[in-house]
């Protein structure tokens, strides 16, 4: 009997794919001079595996370019070999190498063999010569004076504390909520560490009027028994650095344990600087900042030096992102499955408690207990599977670092990418779309945004640029921004491009929106010459098609000689919604949580009504107007009489209206069924759900609404 | 897209369901034909058109319901417990819909040969005509063959405006 190997051919590449990314995450996290022990273990077990499979399943090729690469690793994880740049592009090219290799062997198709020889030559030159002084002598050594600004840091956590007591100041920024960072979360975590004294800070909170839901006020002041390690505590702030202050000092009267604060306090003061006066600093940020994709290797020693302590500080936390993450693969369509079938789930059993509630009798009662057992698990179940779907947004941003960093190579430009807000959790199918239009914008800003190290100069810029992606939650949604400090776009220059082609009459004038607005139309390009990563005119309308099929926007705001920045709006998630249902006669609507403001009973003198026919409320001193839905939508209310009603105050793009309803009727968060698979789209309504007892209600759109009902009035 | 044999099409013969609306019977290609369901209140839809009743959730999927009655500008008709809902598919420029129509009620399934399918005498405007495949007799009723495609695809299109840069995204989709 004989096993036929090629079964497991699909799982042999698919987590071979996944291993060569997580071994390039892992070579562009590397620091030349003085890498991560971890790191280099991720890297060689990579190779490990995937020499293993290949021999088993006979793909000789790959095992033996492998072979060589992993006698390289061996050098490198022994010590004998420092890191060099030059020698993280080998590993670069060797990674790309094997990925086509893969890729050819899995079509069944050639083998490129001249081009892995050539590497696997390269690879042997540089086993040979690992005896010979590092190619990059300037980097050790600058990078030597930073290993002893480290060691006491190092020293520092290894030996358990045996004083009594942490003390932990913790101030986050206002924002760190924003970032999906969850304070109360992290106090029960450090809680569940060891017996936790919290003291709140509240003297940055303003007036309640002032208080903005989303920003995070309070600082806290925590102290943990000395017996809990370090290490445990700053895993708890692991996704909070960089969106906080975060001092831990060791509470013994120790001196020689002052410098952990020391360094923390120094650390935290560089990063609360602004970015633009403090480069080192915001290189120290990202790396911090980002475990799963870090900064590239930092071609000043400085930066490195500041990154240093972080790193040494939290090896485990930093690589954690690239070892095994103890999942499995599922594909898409059984999730979307499973979704569809517990949305079923939830209107069955929502029919089921309606009917439960008829009954009478002694056995009545358990009926009803058993059902709102159901009830508890069914909500359960529907969250835990909509949190299947969710990711964080690292996953598209892990591609940034290597492309960034080849791009800035063949370009001859000096570009730092700065990532924050990775954590920032969406769904899978908006993940998905959105990282082509990213990679779009990201190649934009390096081609056509940020000048050569020449012109940066002459400019009175630092030569290196900065392009930076940023995440974060902004009202319901995920805004992704894509900002550079290049040269901003160049309006004369669009503006007589969409002149020469017709799209804007000689004697237009223009807002700069509306000439921004212009590079989004298909075919629109201002690049003098083509090159190959952009200028061909195709790609911002696809960006802009792209983000609006997701149910987002993108905005655009530039500044010359300063920069641009790319604004994506997007939902955080396609299948549901926390809505509000109301009444409108017979008919019932949700409308989303998101865009409701306040909810209120108008008293007939809190209305006044405008020349001609269009009504306004009074609300908190701003005069908002009136959208009799019942009139919009054509359906027969039970009262035309404002004061019998109730008045939504909603929010749109920016605007408030009050929506003049019959009734609320209470919240939920609902499926968002497509009206457009089978019908068509409707003004003022995103699409429709199904409520418990089987019918159907539609979902409103409150922007669209808006521009409806002004449609309406203008005409 | 147009791989469903339709009444009048070709040689052979193909089954056909024949429903009551009045005094008319109609025909529409069984092929079409999703499920035969009771009446059920439906959810309107703002600015629709009038024969456009709402949406229903079917199975949990959206689906709007046209009354045929008035589309056909009939007198109205109470809905009732014996009124039906035939779920069909049609192909639009943007696509297969799914949609229900409203009669009154279902007769049979009978057997059509398209050899005996007469067409439509044209009076008055073609277009107000187009969606009529044919006629045929049928045990001595005359049966009306229906173009469900015509009839109201190219409505529900045009209705709620998807244009036909969308209606090719989606069909391409």
């Amino acid at each position: 009997m004989t096993v036929d190997l090629t079964q497991f051919h699909d799982a042999f590449f698919e987590e071979s794919f996944e291993a060569l990314d997580a071994m390039e995450a892992a070579l562009l996290k590397l620091d030349v001079g003085s890498p991560e022990p971890e790191l280099i273990n991720t890297i060689f077990r990579v190779a490990h595996s995937i020499k293993g499979g290949s021999a088993t399943f006979g793909f000789s090729e790959i095992a033996s370019f492998t072979h060589s690469l992993e006698t390289l690793l061996d050098e490198l994880r022994s010590g004998t070999m420092p890191v060099s740049v030059a020698l993280s592009d080998l590993l670069l090219k060797s990674v790309d190498v094997l990925r086509a290799m893969l890729r050819a062997v899995q079509a069944k198709q050639p083998i490129d063999a001249q081009r892995v020889s050539d590497l696997q030559f390269d690879l042997e030159v540089a086993i040979a010569k690992k005896s010979e002084p590092a190619p990059i002598v300037a980097a050790r050594t600058a990078a030597a004076p930073l290993a002893v600004a480290a060691a006491p840091v190092a020293q520092m956590e290894s030996p358990a504390p045996r004083s009594p007591r942490w003390r932990i100041q913790f101030h986050p920024y206002r924002e760190l909520l924003a970032r999906g960072n969850d304070p109360l979360r992290m106090l029960r975590e450090l809680a569940a560490l060891g017996e936790l004294e919290v003291r709140v800070d509240s003297q940055m909170l303003p007036p309640l009027a002032e208080v903005n839901h989303q920003d995070c006020y309070l600082a806290w002041s925590l102290e943990l028994p000395g017996e809990v390690a370090e290490e445990a505590i700053r895993q708890v702030f692991d996704w909070a650095e960089g969106d906080c202050e975060l001092t831990i000092e060791h509470l013994t009267g120790d001196p020689g344990n002052l410098s952990v604060s020391a360094t923390e306090d120094l650390l935290a003061g560089v990063a609360a600087e602004p970015p633009a006066s403090a480069p080192a600093g915001a290189m120290a940020m990202s790396a911090q900042q980002a475990p799963a994709a870090a900064a590239p290797p930092p071609p000043a020693a400085p930066a490195a030096s500041l990154a240093r302590p972080d790193a040494g500080a939290k090896p485990e936390g930093s690589v954690s992102g690239l070892g095994d993450s103890g999942s499995i693969r599922v594909s898409v369509e059984k999730i979307d499955e499973l979704m569809n079938t517990v949305g079923e789930l939830v209107i069955t059993q929502a029919m089921l408690s309606q009917l439960g509630s008829h009954f009478d009798g002694p056995e009545a009662e358990k009926l009803r207990a058993g059902l709102g057992q159901l009830e508890r698990n069914m909500r359960e179940l529907q969250e835990s599977v909509m949190r299947v779907r969710m990711l964080p947004i690292s996953f598209v941003f892990s591609r940034f670092p290597r492309m960034v960093r080849d791009l800035a190579q063949r370009l001859g430009k000096q570009i730092e990418l700065k990532l924050t807000g990775e954590q920032t959790e969406l769904d899978k199918t908006v993940l998905e779309k959105i990282g082509d239009p990213l990679v779009h914008l990201v190649r934009n800003s390096i081609d056509h945004g940020i000048e050569s190290p020449e012109a940066r100069i002459a400019a009175g810029k630092p030569a290196e640029g900065t392009v930076h992606l940023d995440a974060c939650h902004r009202g319901g949604n995920i805004a992704v921004e894509v900002s550079d400090d290049g040269g901003g776009l160049d309006k004369e220059r669009i503006l007589a491009k969409g002149r020469a082609r017709g799209l804007v009459g000689p004697n237009d004038s223009l807002t700069d929106a509306e000439i921004y607005d212009l590079i989004f139309v298909p075919g629109f390009s201002t690049a003098e010459k083509t090159t190959d990563l952009s200028g061909r005119g195709v790609g911002m309308d696809v960006v802009r098609r792209n983000v609006k099929e997701l149910g987002g926007k993108i905005e655009l705001r530039s500044e010359p000689g300063r920069g641009s920045r790319f604004t994506i709006t997007l939902p955080l998630t396609l299948a549901i919604v926390d809505g509000q249902s109301v009444a409108v006669g017979t008919e019932t609507y949700i409308v989303p949580l998101i865009s409701i403001v306040e909810s209120m009973q108008l008293k007939a003198s809190g209305v006044t009504r405008l020349s001609g026919h269009s009504e306004v409320l009074s609300f908190r001193g701003d005069y908002l107007p009136i959208i009799r839905l019942h009139e919009l939508f054509g359906v027969e209310p039970r009262s035309r009489a404002l004061h019998e009603g109730l008045v939504v105050v909603a929010e749109g793009d920016g605007r408030r209206v009050g929506l003049f309803v019959d009734d609320l009727l209470g919240q939920q968060q609902v499926v968002i069924k497509s009206l457009e698979a089978n019908y068509g789209h409707i003004e003022g309504v995103s699409g429709a759900t199904i409520l418990g007892d089987g019918s159907v209600a539609l979902i409103l759109d409150v922007p669209g609404l808006i521009r409806a009902a002004s449609m309406r009035a203008a005409a | 897209m147009s791989s469903n044999a339709q009444p009048g099409s070709g040689s052979g013969s193909h089954q056909v369901l024949t429903f009551v609306l009045g005094n008319e019977t109609y025909g529409v290609d069984i092929l079409r034909v999703q499920e035969i369901r009771g009446w059920s209140a439906v959810t309107k839809i703002p600015h629709a058109p009038a024969h456009v009743l709402g949406v229903l959730n079917l199975r949990g999927s959206i689906v709007p319901i046209v009354d045929l009655r008035m589309r056909f500008a009939l007198e109205r008709a109470e809905y009732t417990t014996v009124t039906v809902i035939i779920v069909m598919s049609v192909n639009t420029p943007a696509g297969r819909r799914d949609f229900g129509v409203v009669v009154d009620g279902v007769s049979d399934v009978v057997d059509v040969n398209s050899a005996e399918v007469k067409p439509a005498p044209e009076l008055g405007s073609r277009s107000a005509t187009d969606y009529i495949r044919g006629l045929v007799s049928v045990a001595e009723r005359m049966v009306v063959l229906l173009d469900i495609d015509r009839l109201i695809g190219r409505d529900l299109a045009l209705s709620t405006g998807v244009d036909a840069e969308e209606a090719l995204a989606a069909s391409a989709a």
